[in-house]
């Protein structure tokens, strides 16, 4: 159990003098609280494998500390570090038993066996495990063998973090709720740092208390769900979570107004001081923009086609060469082509060179 | 359902009965035909039932003796072996470089002395163990080690040992090394996280996954010792006295040696079947490793 904190972390697999910009992972400095569910969601390739390995050591970092508790471990060998982790594929040992693979960690480790037993029969109990014990690890099905891996982490008690790599990809759609439910439950239950890496926004936004969103090796927002839905910092946040994504167009900013196609839609807030040169945008989520009747002093749009969502629908638009989705409200029927959008003024948020820009009130 | 009556599709298989029967079929049979005959020459020949089996499988008489004593040679040599190619193949695999030029380098010397045809295999050991000419044995008679395969039993048998294992070691070490590469790098890592030992690892994660090339390995190096012939033959002869003469060695002796094709023909034939039921364990044991499937997990 521990605190964990990244000093300017970065890692490249081309070593240290590679160009900065091919770094796998940026320089990043953050802290993990004890006790916390993280999720590190990104797209492939945007470096959280390789944060993910860095902390369990897998990997050592080409710059930067990892510090457990305040403790520098970075030199440690990943066999020293207090760390599990869980792989995409199931990793099971083939010849031993389900009971044997859980004990496999402790053994190692030179605890007694009366006491690997009890801790073995707890772990099992608690990932229902225990009528398997005796059966070889082998026959078990992809979710099982991903529940023994899981017990193989928290088979030791005193483990810094269970670090996950996407360990749901291989199992079956109905599974994974329960395995993911399986995963809350036992973060309440162990109060144990939990870091899960997905590219699945549903699973991350599901799982964690704190979403950190990467993107092209840097961490661009970390937040709870909400602010991340609500107040994405990063242009590529708002277009990665969310379905469908945030609508991001050029704008020009003035004060309180944006002028988006020629067409001027309030803000809540004071735009003065934006970065000069940088490249404006107006982003702001489907569900905070609606479809109406076409009237004057609305932005009018012509309809491409409507997708419905079942509970929600959700309008395909164009505006001059810049596409949005917008909500269609419940009982609003689509005649025509063309449609008037309504914005929430306070949902539309401005971007400077794909960056959040906070405004005065 | 209607079927087509079709006769002149037999024209279309013929080839193949053909060439079976005239590679297969007729020559076994021919061997069956001498095994239950006996001859004095000039083609006469001369019924004797299952008289030349009966010899064959009884110890006292010469027939017995020399078939039982080879057999048993044989399986010993196969067994030596085995104890020495199988772990030293793995150990060669576990110690191979895992990526790099280094590993197109290791192949190559290791698939080396599988390329070089056995006679001359045989050959190279002959004059390498030679007291008088060869390097090895002049060597070792040099620093006060009386070596002689010519003359001395145990050092035939060394000879002819080590030869073998300088030859087949690579083809287990290269089975294995397959095997080695065929783990996910998150077995290592999940060994790293679990704390495991080198000998945990190669015991939990590399052994296990080893198991079938290791299966197929034994199995190839037991039917091909069991079959051994031309480099034992061209370095010993079989000698001193028949210390090194495997089965192989002894048919050819009796069958073009002293031309008794009956016993000759007797023994090959026993030597087929036995040869056919290892076939057919392998066969076994191979389809049922493979069978392994995952059992649906009940309610829980």
């Amino acid at each position: 159990m521990a605190r964990i904190d990244l000093v300017d972390l970065a890692h490249s697999y081309g070593g240290n003098d590679a160009d900065p910009d091919s770094f796998a992972l940026k320089p990043v400095t953050m802290t993990w609280r004890q006790g916390g569910a993280y999720a590190l969601l990104g797209p492939s390739g945007c470096g959280k494998t390789t944060l993910l390995n860095l902390i369990s050591g897998i990997v050592t970092p080409s710059r930067g500390r990892i510090l457990f508790d305040g403790t520098d471990i970075t030199p440690l060998s990943t066999q020293k570090r207090n760390i599990a982790q869980v792989f995409q594929f199931p990793v099971i040992y083939d010849t031993m038993t389900v009971g044997q693979n859980l004990a496999f960690p402790l053994k190692n480790r030179g605890v007694a066996k009366a006491d690997v037993d009890a801790r073995v029969r707890e772990i099992a109990e608690l990932l229902d495990l225990t009528p398997y014990l005796d059966r070889k690890a082998t026959r078990l099905t992809a979710d099982a063998k991903q529940k023994i891996s899981l017990g193989r982490g928290l088979v030791r008690a005193d483990v810094a973090a269970i670090l996950f790599d996407e360990p749901l990809t291989v199992i079956d759609p109905e599974l994974k709720w329960q395995l993911r439910s399986k995963l809350k439950a036992l973060h309440r239950d162990l109060d144990l740092t939990m870091i899960y890496v997905t590219h699945d926004q549903t699973e991350a936004l599901t799982f964690a208390d704190t979403v950190v969103v990467m993107h092209d090796g840097r961490v661009v927002q970390s937040g709870t769900p909400a602010e991340l839905f609500d107040r994405p910092a990063h242009t590529f946040v708002g277009y990665f979570i969310g379905s469908p994504g945030m609508n991001i167009v050029p704008a020009e900013v003035r004060g309180r107004e944006a002028r988006v196609s020629g067409h001027t839609i309030a803000l809540d807030r004071s735009y003065d001081r934006l970065p000069p040169g940088a490249t404006i945008e107006v982003g702001v989520r489907p569900e905070f923009v609606s479809v109406a009747p076409p009237a004057p002093g609305l932005l009018s749009a012509n309809i491409e086609r409507i997708d419905d969502l079942g509970r929600i629908r959700f309008a395909r638009v164009r505006v001059g060469d810049a596409k949005f989705a917008a909500r269609v409200p419940s009982g609003f029927s689509v005649a025509g082509e063309t449609a008037g959008l309504v914005f929430e003024p306070g949902h539309v948020h401005v971007y400077a060179d794909s960056r959040l820009v906070e405004g005065t009130a | 359902m209607d079927k087509t009556v079709n006769q002149k599709a037999w024209f279309l298989v013929l080839p193949v009965f053909l060439v079976v029967a005239f590679s297969a079929i007729l020559p076994l049979m021919t061997v069956v035909n001498y095994s239950m005959q006996d001859t004095f020459g000039n083609n006469q020949f001369f019924w004797n039932g299952v008289g030349w089996f009966k010899e064959l499988l009884d110890p006292s008489t010469d027939l017995g003796e020399r078939f039982l004593a080879s057999l048993w040679r044989n399986l010993f040599f196969s067994a030596v072996i085995l104890a020495i190619e199988v772990p030293l193949g793995i150990v060669v695999a576990l110690s191979m470089p895992r990526d790099g030029w280094a590993v197109a380098a290791c192949l190559v010397i290791l698939a080396l002395p599988l390329l070089i045809p056995w006679n001359v295999v045989g050959t190279i050991w002959q004059i390498f163990g030679r007291p008088d000419i060869g390097l090895l044995g002049y060597t070792l008679n040099g620093i006060g080690i009386n070596y002689n395969y010519v003359s001395n039993e145990f050092d035939a048998w060394a000879t002819v040992i080590v030869m073998d294992v300088w030859h087949w070691t690579s083809l287990v070490a290269l089975l294995c090394y397959a095997g080695l590469k065929s783990i996910p790098d998150a077995y290592y890592q999940a060994a790293q996280i679990d704390g495991a030992s080198r000998w945990a690892v190669f015991r939990a994660i590399q052994l296990p996954k080893m198991n079938r090339v290791l299966l197929i390995a034994v199995l190839l190096r037991f039917m091909d010792s069991f079959m051994i012939y031309t480099e034992p033959f061209v370095v010993t002869g079989g000698g001193p006295g028949n210390s090194t003469t495997f089965i192989s060695i002894e048919l050819v002796k009796i069958a073009l040696g002293q031309f008794d094709l009956g016993k000759a023909a007797a023994l090959s034939l026993v030597y087929n079947l036995i040869i056919l039921i290892v076939c057919w364990i392998f066969y076994t044991v191979m389809t049922n490793a493979g069978a392994e499937r995952p059992v649906k997990q009940g309610g829980a």
